[in-house]
């Protein structure tokens, strides 16, 4: 299968999921006995491409124009199409990330073609690529397949595949080719203005050794404070799940997520969390993970130690007992 | 009404917002033995999440520059309910495009049975919520624009409308923002959390009842019925991880989970 990666790159910056991509590239280009080459895109990337071009790939392909050198969806779609249409892949590979969410799925309707998103695994079983991905906030998983002919065009979720697993190149350096592309400035119809960051961190979740984190479990906002119990009685910072935080219950930047922090402590203890994907790539890489939730099936379970399926607000005020006294 | 009228600042804006039914948050899932989809006849169903921010935001919108909001959903008879609720909360008239078998359309084909739906509306704005709670594409919104030939933009946190141009605030990863500009007409993909989603009135939920809801059969649409991609099979995954479950009374868990923390796993 010949396969082609998009990396993603901002202002110079590799995103770290293009790596995890490129590892499940080279994974499905080993499976199916197939070549990948990986695509850099934007502007003033030589040095980026030349990197790359250390990792085991057929090629490097450089797509660089002064139109690519803000993202806009237009511009993005209508090169990286023209590079399909030359390069003719079977399948287009890219990492799932915001930016790839706003052009991808136009990119493959614009080639007449369908995108699988999001995916979490692939499976090569009777020369058919199957690629699983989650559904209902991940209680449960899809095994999802093309239909049609190539290119197809499909994302991996940050997380899905480990980066330190991507082979270096055999013999030193894959080629770097540069592939002309046809960009006209009245084909790009939106305007990015400028990038700025919301008011500094109050708090570095990312430092704190134990996290507790309030999911939709806590039902109301009054309900905030016994949590706010516990995170003093164990030593540890309060956080939320993305309803919290869109609820104004805790501030924004208390949220755990794919559009929040992304955490590792010792100690994760997740009261009324109910695990949606969104939620689980934040925390999935804690030390111990503990989980308290009425609802058995909650996805939250799939990632935790320790269980207890039951009540937090009977839970709760026990162990804010139980911690408090001496040991 | 109409882009034309934008053109010179005064205009109303048109509005249709995608809203889509989905099972209940708690809902308990069972699937079809066929693993194809879920069982829906053991179970409750509800708009989107994401989408009443989409429609909260159409409405404010609305309230703003005048106009008209049209909620748009898709699915079975069932999905109606979806649209009524839109209409209790102030939207004004809603489309139904019916198909009893919706479930087994792709993203591409849910889009271009959209698009096919609503594409003599014309509308100045199309709204959608970010993803789905069920099948969780994510698609829907960039689909649509480039099905309708509009500009698009996606994760939008604030909008602000003059002169036939929107000023839009997105969200990128790591805290990041990103201020754009873009031309009416468009189709934007809200953030959820971008607002606070009111509340139907009793007097909402009287008035919808006069409100019109259209109904096109998705099979007379004209589109294409092959799909690009297809779901073998949904199934509950097997755990990566053995957690070890902790029973008893309250009193006996939290003693139990504390011993555990601090001398199984030692972290406490």
């Amino acid at each position: 299968m010949k396969i082609l990666l998009i990396t993603e790159q901002r202002e110079g910056k590799w995103s770290k999921v293009s790596f995890e991509t490129l590892a499940a590239g080279q994974q499905i280009a080993a499976q199916t006995k197939g070549s990948l080459a990986a695509v850099v895109i934007g502007k003033g990337l030589a040095a980026l491409a030349d990197e790359l071009a250390l990792t085991q790939l057929e090629e490097v392909l450089l797509v660089e124009h002064d139109l690519l050198a803000e993202y806009t969806p237009d511009g993005f779609s209508i090169a990286l199409g023209q590079v399909i249409q030359s390069a003719k892949p079977d399948l287009v590979l890219l990492p799932h990330t915001y930016q790839v969410r706003d052009f991808a799925p136009k990119l493959a309707a614009s080639l007449k073609k369908g995108m699988i998103g999001d995916c979490i695994a692939f499976r090569y079983e009777n020369s058919q690529l199957i690629f699983v991905r989650q559904m209902f906030q991940g209680r449960t998983n899809a095994d999802v397949v093309f239909a049609g002919d190539a290119p197809w065009i499909a994302t991996f979720q940050a997380g899905a595949f480990r980066a330190d697993l991507v082979a270096k190149h055999p013999s030193g350096k894959a080629p770097v080719k540069s592939v002309p592309i046809e960009l006209k400035p009245e084909q790009i119809r939106t305007k990015p203005l400028e990038l700025f960051r919301e008011a500094k961190q109050a708090v570095d979740l990312t430092q704190a050794p134990i996290l507790v984190s309030v999911g939709r479990g806590i039902k109301a906002p009054e309900n905030i404070a016994l949590a706010e119990k516990l995170a003093k009685a164990i030593g540890g910072e309060l956080c939320a799940s993305r309803p919290i935080c869109d609820e104004g219950w805790l501030p924004m930047d208390r949220q755990i997520g794919s559009s929040g922090q992304t955490v590792a402590p010792k100690l994760y203890l997740a009261l009324g969390i109910s695990g949606a994907i969104q939620h689980v790539v934040g925390m999935k890489g804690s030390r111990t993970i503990a989980a308290i939730n009425k609802d058995q099936n909650a996805p939250i379970f799939e990632v935790a130690d320790y269980g207890v399926v039951g009540d937090l607000f009977e839970i709760v005020p026990a162990l804010i007992e139980e911690l408090s006294k001496p040991h | 009404m109409g882009s034309d009228d934008l053109e010179t600042g005064e205009g109303a804006m048109k509005i249709g917002v995608c809203v889509k039914q989905v099972p209940a948050k708690d809902a308990p899932l069972a699937i079809l033995d066929s693993g194809a989809w879920i069982r829906e006849s053991d179970i409750g169903f509800e708009m989107n999440e994401p989408d009443g921010y989409a429609l909260e935001e159409a409405l404010r919108l609305k309230e703003k520059h005048q106009g008209e909001v049209v909620a748009i959903s898709m699915g079975p008879e069932r999905a109606k309910q979806a649209i009524k609720e839109a209409l209790a909360k102030g939207a004004d008239r809603g489309i139904h495009v019916a198909d009893a078998d919706f479930y087994k359309l792709d993203p591409l084909g849910s889009a271009r049975s959209l698009a096919a739906a609503i594409e003599k509306e014309n509308f100045d704005l199309i709204l959608t919520g970010l993803q789905s709670d069920d099948q969780g594409f994510g698609q829907t919104g960039v689909l649509l624009a480039e099905l309708l030939g509009r500009p698009h933009a996606t994760i939008i946190m604030q909008i602000e409308v003059a002169d036939g141009r929107m000023r839009l605030k997105r969200e990128l990863e790591a805290g990041w923002f990103q201020w754009v500009d873009l031309p009416l007409p468009a189709v934007l993909s809200i953030q959820s959390g971008i607002n606070k989603p009111r509340y139907a009135t009793l007097k909402g939920i009287m008035a919808a009842k006069k409100k019109e809801i259209a109904t096109i059969d998705r099979s007379s649409l004209g589109v294409p019925d092959a799909p690009t991609q297809k779901i073998v099979r949904i199934y509950v995954p097997h755990k990566t991880k053995k957690t070890e479950f902790i029973t008893g009374q309250p009193k006996e868990i939290a003693a139990k989970l504390v011993e555990k923390l601090r001398h199984e796993a030692r972290v406490l």
